[in-house]
């Protein structure tokens, strides 16, 4: 009596407030944009009963998907999504690699410092982490001063408001996930693994290509995931660091939603993200799976 | 120390504290107690003894509540237990890992379990006073325990244990985590309070020095099954099996088959052109039934010359393995089979009689081996 | 002890710089006495009292704390039940389904999370405002609570269960006085999660939230959408700030108590070898 009410109380809440409403999404994205409140039809009304609800369902159609597909937009704007966060997932991997790997190396005492450290940021707004970019890379911005001062530039580069711009800012906000993953493979590595390989004749640096770096790969492939999977559906790295240029998907449902109250569309585009977003999950889910059964 | 022999068991009218009558216990496939019955008697030391997964656990955890029989019923006191909950019965159990709460402080440790049954608060002093006296803890009471040694937490897990002045005492691998110095002491300690206490204590271990050096009985398992409940003497002395005669202590399995020469005495023939070896037993057994004897190594003598005895073989010394008081010797025969001799050192290691590679005769006398059906 | 090769001195000072700078460039021009954000001017500390009058901020800051407390305090609750499901509840009927709600907003992209909430509100015809704010952020911080306690749980030793058990506590006795004592760590720990998630969260507020109510983080993004503020660049201080005091106090206590603890360890060595 008591196990039920414990499993029932979370079980109904996230039906209610996560999958019901998930539904609706999907509902919604099947039916037809029209200038009412609220602004798409059909409405499903229980009080008709089987007729209704089957006068309902044979009003849903894939109109939507219909116009996604055939509307350039919506294609380049789900590529150009998933080609952003490919290159700033393998980014934040070049930049974040060496630090995973300079923190699991530094004396043990230190660890524990530099390990807050990292995740310090992780607490601070994500919002205002963002922000601070935008004072850095604007035409008259700190970095464009000190180019300037320092005679490397003769007039300002144009960094805000690119692609450029939404790289940094994935990369600086995304950067503790990718190296907390990395740090924890490679802390566990035991260093006569290392001493070993080089006792067999390896050099210091083929004995990092040959041991080191294959034995944290779940760890390169976990902080992968954490990257690649949030920044497909960015939605503030782009609209504040992003131009006008800047294609994300995150960006195009929110305007769908919010400029042009198209809420079917919004809703299709919705289900199309996540239907993109399934295979990379399937695939974390596994390394993460592949990775306990390893531990245990 | 005179007393009398401790040894309801033997009495027919003494009625059994716990009784197992059939009980089985399955995890889906796996069977971990296979139809078992035994009893055990109140004021008893018993020991359940076996390897690791033969099922000791599983049936002190159903003393305990935390799981119930499959088939067959548990009696304790008279009552099937198998309806009361962990929570309402007159047993309490120390775990292996002590299991102590880390945010208590010892006092409260032991107080838990009291307060549970709402003692009014003096009684409650006196008697959390009164375990710490007999554990010998007063001066930790206030600490926590990660701030006490692995001795004193044993204690404390004792000590909470028995607070309730439980009718039975189950305690799982108590001295698994001390060193083996203390582990000594500490099995002194542990009778000592058994007997101050007169509570049952069910101990269960896979250290069969330990379970012969506490026990008043031991029940040796296997698979889920019983193999043999006995005093340690006896275990040691006359086991019923091979199993248990092989799992205590060092024996030496000579196999054959058996031919009864008159009534109690047999001549095992074990093997082609070896003397039949002659043994006393009241094992009852057909003429030409495969056997197999148990010698203890302590009871195999070694001698340079053939001895006048009723059993011996000549063979070279394999091995020595030097203990300190005692030394083994094995001993290989022509054909390869192995016996092991146990001799104490008296003199000085110089001035050991044999060495390696030397011919020997092994020897025991017509009663010293066990015969057993194999 | 071995040295730190060079180039892992100079990845671990390149790799704080680029974490640090930006935030720090921040900190120092909040205190700029100029308008023009990127030139200085001299110190002042102007831009504070600037905030510190501006109502509609303070506003929805007050509305921010109160929706943090309330939803990371549920969120806290919840998660926590269903962390124990999870671990403690091998089978009972759509326990997969369960597993795969409690996962899924972890990945689920905040707009859509947003989307699909604003839609359900407006679907059952409830007024935007703090309770649906509260009802959202609580749906997803819940299931990061849940994340954090269920990998206590998971190392915690069941035996100290069934001893408080055996000792005669009820199921409930054992949680207050046993478990929740023990995994009160990570509990806490997941409380300041959501409360932090919360205090962040713009996209699934923007959707969720009415008229009546806007969150801190709505406010600070419709006044950055035109570009670097100095009162943006003050409160972004005061929260950085906070959050740094918080963090280090807490690795500092937690520091402490692993040195004091071993101290006491060290003490009860001691104290065997000499009784």
């Amino acid at each position: 009596m008591r196990k039920a009410l414990v499993i029932a109380i979370p079980y109904l809440w996230l039906l209610a407030l996560f999958l019901v409403p998930f539904l609706i999404v999907l509902k919604i994205s099947l039916s037809d944009s029209v200038l009412a409140i609220p602004p798409y039809a059909p409405k499903l009304d229980l009080s008709e009963g089987w007729g209704g609800l089957m006068r309902f369902v044979s009003e849903l159609d894939f109109e939507n998907f219909a116009f996604l597909a055939s509307d350039n937009l919506y294609w380049k704007a789900y590529l150009s999504s998933l080609r952003i966060a490919v290159i700033a997932t393998f980014l934040t991997l070049l930049v974040g690699y060496p630090i995973a790997y300079a923190m699991a190396r530094a004396p043990e005492e230190w660890r524990p410092t530099l390990l807050m450290l990292v995740i310090l940021p992780f607490w601070t707004s994500f919002l205002i982490r963002v922000y601070s970019w935008m004072g850095i890379l604007s035409s008259e911005g700190y970095l464009n001063q000190l180019l300037l001062k320092l005679g490397l530039i003769s007039e300002p580069l144009t960094i805000l408001n690119t692609n450029i711009a939404v790289f940094i800012g994935i990369v600086y906000t995304y950067l503790p996930f990718m190296i907390l993953p990395i740090y924890a493979a490679l802390e566990k590595l035991d260093g006569s693994l290392l001493e070993a390989a080089e006792d067999l004749g390896c050099s210091r640096t083929s004995a990092f290509w040959l041991v080191t770096l294959p034995l944290s790969r779940s760890g390169i492939i976990a902080g992968c995931f954490l990257v690649f999977i949030p920044s497909i559906g960015e939605f503030v790295i782009p609209s504040l660091l992003g131009g006008s240029d800047t294609l994300m998907i995150g960006k195009v449902l929110w305007e769908e939603f919010f400029s042009n109250r198209d809420w079917p569309v919004a809703s299709a585009v919705a289900v199309i993200l996540l239907l993109i977003l399934i295979i990379p999950i399937i695939l974390f889910q596994r390394n993460e799976q592949r990775q306990r059964e390893a531990d245990s | 120390m005179t007393q009398t022999i401790f040894a309801p068991w033997t009495d027919p009218a003494e009625k059994p504290l716990i009784e197992f009558d059939r009980v089985t216990k399955r995890f889906g496939d796996f069977t971990a107690i296979d139809d078992l019955s035994m009893a055990i008697y109140e004021r008893e030391f018993f020991a359940l003894l076996g390897p690791s997964g033969c099922g000791k656990t599983t049936l002190m955890r159903m003393l305990a509540g935390f799981d119930t029989p499959s088939e067959g019923t548990i009696w304790l006191a008279g009552q099937d237990i198998a309806p009361v909950p962990p929570n309402k019965r007159a047993v309490n159990m120390m775990f292996q890992s002590y299991a102590l709460f880390p945010h208590l402080s010892v006092w409260e440790n032991i107080a838990f379990g009291l307060r549970r049954e709402g003692m009014p608060k003096d009684q409650l002093a006196a008697r959390v006073d009164e375990m710490l006296r007999l554990t010998r803890l007063q001066r930790f009471a206030g600490r926590k325990p990660h701030q006490i040694s692995g001795g004193q937490r044993q204690r404390v897990a004792l000590a909470r244990s028995l607070a309730k002045a439980p009718k039975l005492l189950l305690l799982d691998e108590p001295l698994g985590a001390l060193d083996a110095k203390l582990r000594q002491d500490t099995q002194f300690e542990l009778m000592e309070i058994q007997e101050t206490t007169g509570t049952t204590f069910v101990i269960v271990t896979h250290d069969q020095e330990e379970a012969m050096t506490v026990a008043s009985r031991v029940a040796v398992m296997d698979e889920g099954r019983v193999m043999q409940i006995a005093t340690p003497e006896d275990i040691y002395e006359a086991p019923s099996s091979v199993y248990v005669a092989d799992f205590i202590g060092d024996v030496n399995i000579l196999r054959g088959t058996a031919r009864q020469t008159a009534p109690g005495r047999y001549e095992i023939l074990w093997g082609e052109g070896r003397a039949p070896l002659i043994s006393e037993s009241d094992t009852a057994l057909d003429n030409g039934q495969s056997c197999a004897l148990a010698i203890r190594p302590e009871k195999v003598s070694i001698s340079a010359d053939r001895p006048e005895t009723a059993n011996a073989a000549q063979g070279k010394i394999l091995d020595i393995a030097y203990l300190g008081n005692l030394s083994t010797y094995h001993v290989e025969l022509p054909d390869g089979q192995i016996i092991k001799a146990q001799e104490a050192n008296t003199q000085r290691i110089a001035r050991r009689s044999f060495t390696w590679e030397d011919e020997v005769w092994v020897s025991w006398t017509k009663t010293a081996a066990v015969l057993l059906a194999d | 002890m071995r040295r730190l090769s060079w180039v892992s001195v100079t990845a671990l000072s390149f790799g704080l710089a680029f974490l640090y700078l930006p935030m720090l460039i921040l900190v120092i021009f909040s205190f700029n006495d100029s308008k023009l954000v990127t030139v200085w001017a001299g110190f002042s500390t102007k831009w504070y009292g600037e905030l510190l009058r501006n109502e509609a901020f303070l506003d929805a800051a007050w509305v921010t704390l109160r929706v943090a407390v309330i939803s990371s305090t549920i969120a806290t609750v919840l998660g926590t039940m269903a962390a124990w499901v999870l671990i403690r509840f091998s089978r009972f009927p759509g326990r997969s389904l369960f597993s795969g709600m409690v996962y899924a907003p972890l990945v689920m992209p905040e707009v859509i999370t947003g989307l699909s909430l604003l839609l359900l509100f407006i679907g059952i015809g409830l007024d935007r405002g703090v309770v649906t704010i509260v009802l959202a952020h609580t749906t997803f911080s819940m299931c990061y609570v849940c994340v954090v306690v269920s990998s206590r749980l998971v190392s915690f030793d069941t035996s100290l269960e069934e001893a408080a058990f055996d000792l005669g506590a009820t199921p409930w006795e054992t949680f207050r006085l046993v478990t929740l004592p023990i995994i009160a760590p990570a509990v806490i720990s997941g409380w300041l999660l959501a409360f932090t998630l919360s205090l962040d969260d713009l996209v699934i507020a923007s959707f969720t939230a009415g008229p009546s109510a806007t969150t801190l983080p709505i406010k600070i993004f419709s006044s950055v959408r035109l570009g670097v503020s100095p009162e943006i660049n003050a409160l972004s201080t005061i929260m950085i700030s906070v959050v740094a005091i918080g963090v280090i106090t807490a690795s500092l206590i937690t520091k402490r108590t692993a040195v004091q603890r071993q101290m006491d360890e060290q003490v009860a060595l001691r104290d065997e070898t000499s009784v």
